[in-house]
Formats: structure tokens, C-alpha cells, sequence
């Protein structure tokens, strides 16, 4: 009853393609914004913003790059690691080399070498598809990251291999290093989560967006009706990088603080990869959705015995932990391949005519 | 040019100057890469039979050498343990089947490709569970000394690998060239839908690819596990092979590629029960060329 469009009619083509075109939409997302923004950051406690939402946002803008890459543009990549080490590694360079350049700054370059980076990486993509490109972005992964670990200049020749994050202000306030305090470093992440998947949301319903879901559904007809593969996939590849080269900056600078190459191992790529399939292929919602579940079951598994006050040996814990969460995405992907996006649909639907069955 | 030399005409220097390392190295190289073909074999037989990329083999040769092991610790002699195992990868090969595969009949390869993802975890976990998690020796009495041949040094157990891997490879070619199984199996491949119309048993087939895939990552984990002891590493030698994969080619002979070709020659294969699967597979290369991309766009 409540949600339902009746009664918001369009009166111009703008109103039209909005976005969010019912108000309910709009109010919602207002109010889910309010409450990131100014709730969160008054309730939750160090440990909610460090451990689960600060990781949560900066995963999320990983998710949506692949997404962009994979859901909408078809080209599977499994480099998603590799290239956020390419962003956390520009920053330090960047923020070393230039103490003086505004962070915020430094965080946007880094993507943008990192999209450079995609760039090359993609270029197979032309030729091969499908298995084989995932097992060449493969190698951009083992690459890049044997790259950063070999060659030290990368990490400024410090003898322990690790890059840490110098302290960096912003407006005054501190973003980065130690001191920086976890609702600061929220708050940064939120805002680049908001911004750049209100971008992404964008990008997708223009003419580059269709371009590349073009290219997804059937490259030859693509081809065919005067779409040229070479700029799409690479823009693909370049706007994909640019928003992992991003997430691995801010994983970097705002979540781990200290990094090396072992934190952006294949195992993130895999992760990032979960991430848009649990959440739903094609859908910038499903990657933040896909973000928090993979983000949030380790947590909530390690601590589910803990509420029941069982205490579970450590490895006994990790393998338990381990099953569960295979278990949880294949129920996931029987119960609803199309993902979390796809279950919020449906959910929306069923709102839309509540009360009623149909 | 001292780079260009160094590179270009200094390895070639070396091999003339040193002709037995040089064969070594060869072989050596060439023994590594059969421990790795047998890991990617696993993937190669579920690939063809149901063009799913199974992520979870590399788990279910540390799976397969766990229950190994944890059968020969408790004091089962290996014969005997050796077919305990291989029951347990046939009863995971059917669990697989009825709890995984089946509801997600249909489904893109994408989406077949993440639950193997997940298998990949719960086997981890569930072997190491069951098993426990540490360094485990594994003994089968495979001879693991070196000798002398003409200067090369040679490893006995890197020989007795190499005689498994042939042998393994050349039952599964049998098996797949010459059987009414196998022949089956490839039908399955090349169309679901036809195949499962003249008649071919699709659950059926499915346990058993996933049987012989489990029984071949039990073969692999054995060696693996002989060689470099039985530990959750095992699980990540799958990423390796799996350029051997790539460069190799999952179709290895019953992929498009191939069936293209058949085509072309006539298809000798229109003789057998393949031949509903040939037509079908030909119905899905027009839909590919034409149907739904268009109307998707």
C-alpha cells in the first residue's frame, strides 16, 4: 500500500529517466544515505567501523569495477587483485614522491594508473574470450604482484618489503596514518562509494554502457551494427581498473594502513569475483549487496558460537568457517543464481502490490 | 647488445657446452610438468562431459590425500585404504551430483563455475575437518632415489609419476574413444538437450565423470602428496595447472572446435548415437551465430 506508483506522473523526459523514478525510491535512498552519514558514524563503535563497514566500502567499489568489466561488458577477469595492488602502489609512489598533492588527488591518480595498466592487460580481451581471457588476466595478476614484490623501488627500497601510509590531511582533518580515526576514514570511504556508484549507475545507461552490454550479449552483432570492439572492451578495462585501482588505494590508505603484495593475492581477485556473482552480474546494487555478504560471513560465522558461549578451537573454527561459507553460495546460487540484486527485485515487486497476491 | 647477447646466444652456447645438464634440465622439466598434467586431467574429463570448469579439482586431490592418509593412520593397510578412498571420492562424486548439479541444470557456466568455487571451500574445510589440518607423510612404497643415466640424474619416483600419468591418460583415451560410455559422455558434451533424447542417462554420466575425476584426483594426490607431503598447498596446485589446461586446450576432442570440423568432413559421428547430438550442436552454433544476440540488442 505504501509502496506503489500510482499517481507520480512523468511530466518530462528528465523525470523520466531518472534514476530513482518512483518517490518512494528516492525518499528511501535519502534516508539509507542519512543514515550512513550521520547515524552510523554517532552509533557504531571502533570495531563495527574498522572491521566490517570501513572493509565493506572499499570492497564494494572493487565489486562494482569488476561488475562493470564482467556484468556489463562480459569480459571475465580474474587480474581484480593485481590491479588494486596497482592503485595501493601508485598512492604510495604518488604520496612519497609528492608529500604536498592533496590525498584525494593522489586516490584519483592511482586509479587512473591503474587504468593504464588495465589498458595493456586488456588488450588480449581483443582476441581471446571468455575462459581463456580469465586465465590471461591471470597472469596479470601473478605479474603485477611478482612485479611489486621484485622490484624494489616500488616499495622505496625499505628492507622489509612493506608500504605503509604516511599521514595525510585533508581539509584540515586527518585521513590517513595512524591517527587518522575510523569515522574519519568512514566517512571518506562513503563518500567515494557514494559518489563513484552513482557514476557507475550513470555510466551504464549511456551510450559507452550500451555499447558494452552490446558487446556482452553478442560481440559479432555488435560489430555488425557499427560498435567498435577495440574501444569498447578497453574502455571496459579502463574504467574496471580505474574503479579497483581506487579500491586498492583506499584499502591501503584507509582500511589496512600497511600493506604488502600478499594482501592483494589471487585470493582477492577470487573474492571480488564471488562478491558480483552472489550479488547479481550487471547490477551496481548487487555489488555493494555481494560486498557486504562476502565481507560480513567470515564475521558473523567466527562469532555466531561466540553469542551461544561455545568456545570453538581456533582451526577447528577456520574449517568450520570454510564449509560453511562454500556451503552458503552454492544454497546462494541454487536458491537464486541472478544473485542478492535479484532477490531485492523480486522483493520490491511483492512490496509494490501488498496486500494483495497479484 | 650485451642484453641481446646474453639472451639470445648465450643460452644456445650453454646447451652446446653442456649438452647432458641441458637433457637433465629437459627432462626434468618435462617429469614437473607431468605431475601437473595429471592434476589438470581432472579438469579436462569434467570439462567435456558437462563443459562445467570444475574450480574444486585442486581441492579434491588434497580431499582424495587426506582421506588417505587419515585411512592409513588408522592403521588400514594401503590396499585396502587405497579403496576406501576411492569409495569415499565415488559417494562425494554422487553427493555432488544430487545436491550441486542438479538443481543447477541450465545454468550459465558463470554461475556452475562459482558453486565449484564453493565446493572448493567446503571441501577444504570438510577434509581438514574430518582429517585434521596438519603436514601429513604419505608412504604408498613408490622408490624415490636418484641414478645415474649417461651423466643425467634421474629420479625413480619422477619415472614411476610419468608411467602413472601415460597409463591414466591412455585408459581415459580408451575410455573415451572406444566405450559406449565414453561415447555417451562426448554426446553429453557436444548437447545436453539431444543427448538426453535419444536416450542417454545425463545423472548418470554426471556421477560418473565426477567419479573418474575424483578417482584421478585421488591418483594426483597421491603422487603430489608422496613427493611434497599431504597439506592444504595441494588444494592450490589447481591454479598451476591450469595454464597446462589453457595452453593445452579443454576441448581436447570433443569441443566446438572439433565439432565445427566434423561438420565440415560430414561428421563421421552421424553414424552412431552422436548424431542427434551433431544436429543439435548444430542447431546451437545457428543460435549462437544469429538468434539471441540480435534480439538481446
Amino acid at each position: 500500500m505504501i509502496y506503489r506508483e500510482t499517481g507520480q506522473f512523468k511530466t518530462s523526459y528528465r523525470r523520466d529517466q531518472a534514476i530513482f523514478p518512483i518517490a518512494q525510491d528516492r525518499w528511501f535512498v535519502v534516508a539509507a544515505l542519512g543514515v550512513a552519514f550521520v547515524v552510523v558514524p554517532l552509533v557504531a563503535n571502533e570495531y563495527w567501523l574498522q572491521a566490517v563497514l570501513i572493509p565493506w566500502l572499499v570492497f564494494s567499489i572493487a565489486a562494482i569495477g569488476l561488475n562493470l568489466l564482467t556484468g556489463y561488458a562480459g569480459q571475465l577477469s580474474l587480474g581484480t587483485g593485481g590491479f588494486m595492488a596497482v592503485g595501493a602502489y601508485a598512492v604510495y609512489k604518488l604520496t612519497t614522491a609528492f608529500p604536498e598533492l592533496n590525498v584525494i588527488v593522489v586516490f584519483l591518480l592511482a586509479g587512473l594508473f591503474a587504468a593504464g595498466v588495465g589498458i595493456l592487460f586488456g588488450l588480449p580481451s581483443l582476441r581471446i574470450k571468455g575462459l581463456y581471457l580469465a586465465v590471461a588476466t591471470l597472469a596479470a595478476q601473478f605479474f603485477l604482484i611478482w612485479l611489486f614484490n621484485r622490484v624494489p623501488w616500488f616499495f622505496n627500497y625499505n628492507p622489509s618489503g612493506t608500504i605503509t601510509m604516511p599521514p595525510r590531511t585533508f581539509l584540515g582533518v586527518m585521513v590517513t596514518g595512524p591517527e587518522a580515526t575510523a569515522t574519519v576514514r568512514y566517512l571518506v570511504a562513503l563518500s567515494f562509494v557514494v559518489v563513484f556508484a552513482l557514476l557507475a549507475k550513470n555510466l551504464v545507461r549511456t551510450n559507452i554502457g550500451r555499447t558494452w552490454m552490446a558487446i556482452r550479449d553478442m560481440d559479432v552483432a555488435a560489430e555488425i551494427i557499427g560498435i567498435r570492439p577495440l574501444t569498447t572492451k578497453l574502455s571496459a578495462f579502463a574504467v574496471s581498473s580505474f574503479y579497483c585501482g581506487l579500491a586498492g588505494a583506499l584499502v591501503f590508505s584507509l582500511y589496512l594502513g600497511s600493506v604488502e603484495t600478499l594482501a592483494f593475492d589471487i585470493t582477492v581477485s577470487f573474492e571480488v569475483l564471488f562478491m558480483i556473482i552472489i550479488g547479481g552480474l550487471g547490477s551496481i546494487l548487487g555489488s555493494i549487496l555481494g560486498a557486504g555478504f562476502i565481507v560480513l560471513v567470515p564475521i558473523f560465522l567466527t562469532n555466531v558460537p561466540r553469542l551461544f558461549g561455545i568456545e570453538v578451537p581456533v582451526d577447528l573454527a577456520k574449517e568450520v568457517e570454510a564449509m560453511v561459507f562454500g556451503g552458503l553460495i552454492v544454497f546462494f546460487l541454487i536458491v537464486e543464481p541472478l544473485g542478492l540484486a535479484r532477490l531485492w527485485q523480486i522483493a520490491k515487486e511483492k512490496l509494490r502490490r501488498w496486500p494483495f497476491p497479484y | 647488445m650485451e642484453v641481446l647477447n646474453s639472451l639470445l646466444v648465450g643460452p644456445l652456447r650453454d646447451i652446446v657446452s653442456a649438452p647432458v645438464f641441458f637433457a637433465e634440465v629437459v627432462v626434468g622439466g618435462l617429469m614437473a610438468g607431468v605431475m601437473y598434467s595429471m592434476v589438470a586431467l581432472g579438469f579436462v574429463l569434467i570439462f567435456k562431459a558437462s563443459e562445467v570448469f570444475n574450480f574444486a579439482q585442486g581441492a579434491m586431490v588434497l580431499f582424495a590425500a587426506l582421506t588417505l592418509v587419515g585411512f592409513m593412520e588408522r592403521g588400514v593397510p594401503v590396499g585396502l585404504a587405497l579403496l576406501a578412498a576411492a569409495a569415499v571420492m565415488v559417494a562425494l562424486a554422487v553427493a555432488i551430483e544430487r545436491v550441486m548439479l542438479r538443481p543447477l541444470v541450465n545454468q550459465p557456466p558463470l554461475t556452475l563455475l562459482m558453486a565449484t568455487i564453493g565446493l572448493t571451500f567446503f571441501l577444504e574445510g570438510f577434509g581438514q575437518l574430518l582429517w585434521g589440518s596438519n603436514v601429513k607423510e604419505l608412504d604408498v612404497g613408490i622408490p624415490d632415489r636418484t641414478f645415474d643415466v649417461g651423466g643425467m640424474l634421474l629420479n625413480q619416483f619422477d619415472l614411476v609419476a610419468a608411467a602413472v600419468a601415460a597409463v591414466m591418460v591412455a585408459l581415459l583415451a580408451v575410455l573415451a574413444q572406444k566405450t559406449t560410455l565414453g561415447r555417451a559422455l562426448r554426446a553429453v558434451a557436444d548437447d545436453h538437450e539431444a543427448a538426453m533424447a535419444v536416450g542417454v542417462p545425463l545423472k548418470t554420466i554426471w556421477v560418473t565423470v565426477w567419479s573418474a575425476a575424483g578417482i584421478v584426483a585421488l591418483v594426483a594426490g597421491i603422487m603430489w602428496g608422496a613427493k611434497s607431503g599431504v597439506q592444504f598447498s595441494l588444494s592450490l596446485i589447481a591454479l598451476k595447472a591450469l595454464p597446462v589446461l589453457i595452453l593445452g586446450g579443454p576441448h581436447l576432442d570433443s569441443g566446438r572446435h572439433r565439432r565445427r570440423s566434423h561438420h565440415r568432413r560430414g561428421g563421421k559421428n552421424r553414424r552412431s548415437l552422436l548424431g542427434a547430438a551433431g544436429r543439435g550442436g548444430h542447431r546451437e552454433l545457428v543460435r549462437l551465430r544469429a538468434g539471441d544476440g540480435l534480439s538481446a540488442i
